[in-house]
């Protein structure tokens, strides 16, 4: 079946260790099918270097479905690329036009040291978690799910700031680096539920002060995480964390 | 030798009075025990989080940079559980029913009703956690009918439950990993099991970041690593997902059993063009609302709006009055190929069919239909960029979920002792075919409530292991991994890695997909092992050991795709008989579905390793059925 291709030309940020001094590199992308996701033209490129001999472009990837979160990269200045509410993966080449040069580069953030070319440190997220983004309950401490009904508007804004992957763009826009929605949309999700409700004040506190220990900075409302955000968390989020925070702080017991 | 271990009394019984024969770990003692779990989906994260509240010390391995980006995150319909909150007749007994009848009687019975009777517990599990499962105005759970179930006993979060469940799962491991009772090694692959004195020891695996190979030892070694959809290539699983860790635990003596049953989902996006990575799914809650159809013409080019009612062909409404277009997986998916195959399958390829939502939207209007799959129609626009609103979306089956895997007992231990198997990595609760919404469920359910129990009754057994990190048989296989990991260095051919993992998958999808017969097999059998030498010969494996070099993590994953692929065929080659996801062109009813031989293949058939290339030795386990009478499988 014909089916139309293009060519572009792309400046990807190479750098072969965590520390060491990198560079933007350029590749000639030729005959790249516009039906192929953003992740599929990095393959094919990738698949023109190794039979060069070339080391290919390190990303992380995995689902290619936009839900595990792994992938992502900094697409002609924005945070998965051009399409809003869409991880890299579910980029497709259809977005952009024959002769197109594409700037690619990680991550850039304190709290996201670079380990190889777009490939980034993450654990500073699964810190943040540590502090306190779940519910301490053992297996086998669960009452009978009915036994606490939850009104479906709470269920469905636990749901929205749920939803997000992980993913680190939200860090990547922020002007401060800040990974307020992140932390935000976890301490939300868990506030909207009774469940999470004893555990509130403590999980605010240390969750915010894990966040400014690893280094992300702090939120100057440009909502810029929101507008990079694949799965559209929503920046109101950080205002319920904000009044979370200052609830906390109001109370003895902290 | 092979010893279910299933316990005695009525089914209803055998895991109550299981749980009180079990040997026990005193409290204060569980701390002496170190226990390795390898992944972190669903059921190696509850299992890690859990075994640790326990008391017990454990090291969780996984290959991504976090615990929660596991291939579990992409689950999209739901979770079975048998609350009967709908009042609509469904109990534990039939969930178990349904289950057994739907695996087509390859599954173990006594396992099945395990998982019903637990399936509760993990619905107040999730939600005493803070999942946020979809609720009805009234604030109480909401449920759908999903993936040829007649009750409602699925639970969701919106499309997404998968993740929101592994999100639980994870937060669990988190707490547990805070408190320090849980160590952490991320970007850690396991490339070999170390087994001393027939008793699973410990792993070996690569850092992924540095190239380090290291060997950890512990009491007991939990695999949790999935399926082996990928051998495909083209497939619904993610991209890392991989058969590395269960192959090479059983070259190292772990039965592996029945790895013909794969499962071929129905809803997939089709294939369009040969750089393409992965096939993406598309929840089968579609199917609640979609009408699945072809043109009742071969070769029908006009556009599917201006097809009337009459040229239209619901195959499965037609075929299955009962069931519709909720018949099972394997029932779906086979039938989609056969009308391809006569030639009336639609879209460019000719390899697809029709998923059609607009007498739904003409029924509930299209708000209902975007509640219900608002994001699911968005995820199919992105990639087609064709509005599913207007136009109906084409499917396709692909490869999505693996029955099959390490033979385990009824305690989830492999025949391997201290080695247990839990979630898709094992093969025994689905039977030939699963059900839509239970493999969340077995995930959960071997994780937070069956291994913790049931790991305690070999550690009471066997007591502490005695292999610590200087005994040679560990430094024997961190040498090992070693010289096979720079082996794969050393290839310098002119042939990418990519090159032969799709000549491979295009081999097993047409000799070993949705039909198979003996003579495919057989050609397969022969062509597999030279792909393989070929392989050794020609690929280009670019860049160095120490370091992190992902043509290096995909090279030694297809080598032992290729090694895995010729046991696939073979079991699918000796099994004369179509069962589930297992079907044989030459055992169908005169109607076309599969055709179980219950007289010669009511067994699991476990396969014992004897070298790569050389026929490995069958094990069956007989499937005894006391409470569920074999017939043959109706949807009609």
């Amino acid at each position: 079946m014909a089916e139309k291709t293009i060519n572009v030309t792309l400046k990807v940020w190479r750098q072969p260790a965590r520390g060491a001094q990198g560079r933007f590199e350029t590749y000639q992308a030729k005959r790249i099918p516009t039906d192929a996701s953003f992740l599929e033209m990095l393959d094919i490129v990738n698949n023109g270097l190794e039979r060069n001999n070339q080391d290919p472009i390190a990303f992380d990837h995995d689902c290619r479905e936009g839900i595990c979160g792994s992938c992502g990269a900094v697409v002609n200045g924005r945070p998965h690329g051009p399409r809003r509410a869409t991880t890299l993966c579910q980029l497709h080449m259809r977005e952009f036009k024959d002769g197109d040069t594409i700037v690619i580069e990680p991550w850039r953030a304190n709290g996201f040291p670079v380990i190889k070319d777009l490939i980034v440190d993450r654990a500073a997220f699964d810190r943040i978690i540590q502090t306190g983004g779940f519910i301490s309950v053992r297996t086998g401490q669960a009452p009978e799910a009915h036994s606490t009904p939850v009104p479906l508007k709470n269920a469905e804004e636990a749901m929205d700031a749920a939803e997000c992957i992980g993913c680190g763009a939200c860090v990547a826009a922020c002007p401060n680096a800040s990974a307020s929605l992140f932390t935000a949309a976890k301490i939300a999700q868990l506030c909207k539920l009774p469940q999470g409700h004893p555990e509130r004040t403590r999980r605010v506190l240390h969750m915010v002060r894990t966040m400014d220990k690893e280094g992300f900075g702090s939120c100057s409302k440009q909502y810029e995480c929101e507008a990079a955000c694949p799965k559209e968390i929503k920046v109101s989020n950080i205002t319920v964390m904000n009044r979370e925070y200052l609830r906390a702080l109001l109370k003895a017991d902290a | 030798m092979l010893d279910a271990r299933i316990p005695d009394g009525p089914i209803a019984e055998k895991w109550g009075r299981h749980k009180f024969n079990l040997k026990l770990v005193n409290p204060a003692n569980k701390r002496k025990y170190h226990i390795i779990v390898v992944g972190t989906g669903l059921a190696g994260a509850s299992a890690a989080a859990s075994l640790s509240e326990m008391g017990y010390r454990v090291s969780s391995f996984f290959i991504h940079d976090s615990p929660r980006r596991a291939h579990s995150i992409a689950a999209q319909g739901g979770i079975n559980a048998a609350k009967n909150y709908q009042n609509d007749g469904d109990s534990v007994y039939r969930l178990f029913y349904d289950t057994v009848k739907g695996g087509d009687f390859r599954a173990r019975e006594a396992n099945v009703h395990r998982l019903a009777e637990l399936s509760v517990n993990i619905i107040d599990q999730c939600v005493a956690q803070g999942v946020p499962f979809a609720r009805e105005y009234g604030g109480y759970l909401a449920n759908r009918s999903f993936g040829g179930a007649q009750v409602a006993r699925t639970f969701y979060a919106r499309g997404q439950t998968g993740q929101q469940l592994l999100l639980g799962a994870y937060g669990a491991l988190m707490k547990e990993a805070a408190r320090g009772s849980v160590k952490l090694y991320p970007r850690r692959e396991m490339l070999d099991l170390i087994v001393v004195d027939n008793r699973a020891t410990g792993i070996t695996c690569r850092n992924l970041l540095t190239g380090d190979i290291e060997a950890h030892t512990a009491d007991a070694v939990v695999l949790a690593t999935g399926g082996y959809g990928n051998v495909y290539y083209l497939s619904t699983n993610a991209k890392a997902s991989n058969v590395t860790a269960t192959w090479r635990a059983h070259k190292r003596g772990a039965f592996f059993a029945n790895p013909c049953y794969t499962q071929i989902h129905p809803t997939c996006i089709p294939v369009h063009g040969d750089y393409q990575s992965k096939l993406t799914l598309m929840s089968e809650s579609l199917r609640n609302d979609g009408r699945i159809w072809v043109p009742r013409k071969k070769d029908d080019k006009r556009s599917p709006d201006q097809i009337p009612e009459s040229d239209r062909y619901y195959y499965l409404e037609e075929k299955y009055p009962s069931f519709g277009n909720l018949v099972p997986r394997d029932v779906a998916s086979r039938n989609a190929k056969a009308v391809c195959d006569e030639g009336s399958g639609v879209g460019s390829t000719g390899m697809a069919v029709y998923l059609d939502f607009r007498d739904a939207i003409q029924r509930d209007g299209k708000a209902a239909i975007e509640a219900r799959y608002g994001n699911l129609f968005e995820m199919y626009e992105r990639i087609t960029a064709q509005n599913p609103y207007t136009v109906p979306m084409m499917i396709y089956p692909a490869i999505h979920y693996t029955m099959g895997g390490l033979w385990v007992d009824y305690n989830l231990m492999s025949n391997l002792p201290g080695l247990h198997v839990l979630g898709e990595a094992n093969f025994s609760d689905h039977g030939a075919n699963r059900l839509g919404a239970s493999a969340l469920m077995q995930g959960l359910a071997d994780g937070y409530f069956v291994i913790p129990i049931t790991i305690g009754d070999f550690l009471a057994r066997s007591g502490p292991s005695k292999v610590k990190p200087d005994h040679p048989a560990v430094q024997d296989a961190a040498r090992e991994t070693r010289e096979r990991t720079d082996r794969l260095v050393g290839l310098k051919g002119k042939r990418t890695v990519d090159e032969f993992h799709r000549e491979l998958g295009q081999i097993l999808w047409d000799k070993c997909g949705m039909a198979r017969t003996a003579a495919g097999l057989k050609d397969a059998l022969a062509r597999i092992p030279e792909l393989r030498e070929q392989f050794w010969q020609e690929v280009n494996v670019v860049g160095s050991p120490g370091s992190l070099n992902q043509v290096l993590e995909r090279a030694g994953r297809v080598a032992d795709y290729l090694e895995f692929a010729e046991l696939l065929c073979t079991d699918a080659l000796h099994r004369e008989e179509s069962c589930g996801g297992h079907f044989r062109e030459e055992y169908q009813t005169p109607e076309g579905e599969a055709q179980r031989n219950d007289e010669a293949f009511c067994y699991a058939a476990a396969w014992e390793f004897q070298g790569v290339g050389a026929a490995p030795v069958l094990h069956k386990e007989p499937l005894e059925f006391h409470e569920v009478h074999l017939t043959q499988r109706s949807y009609k």
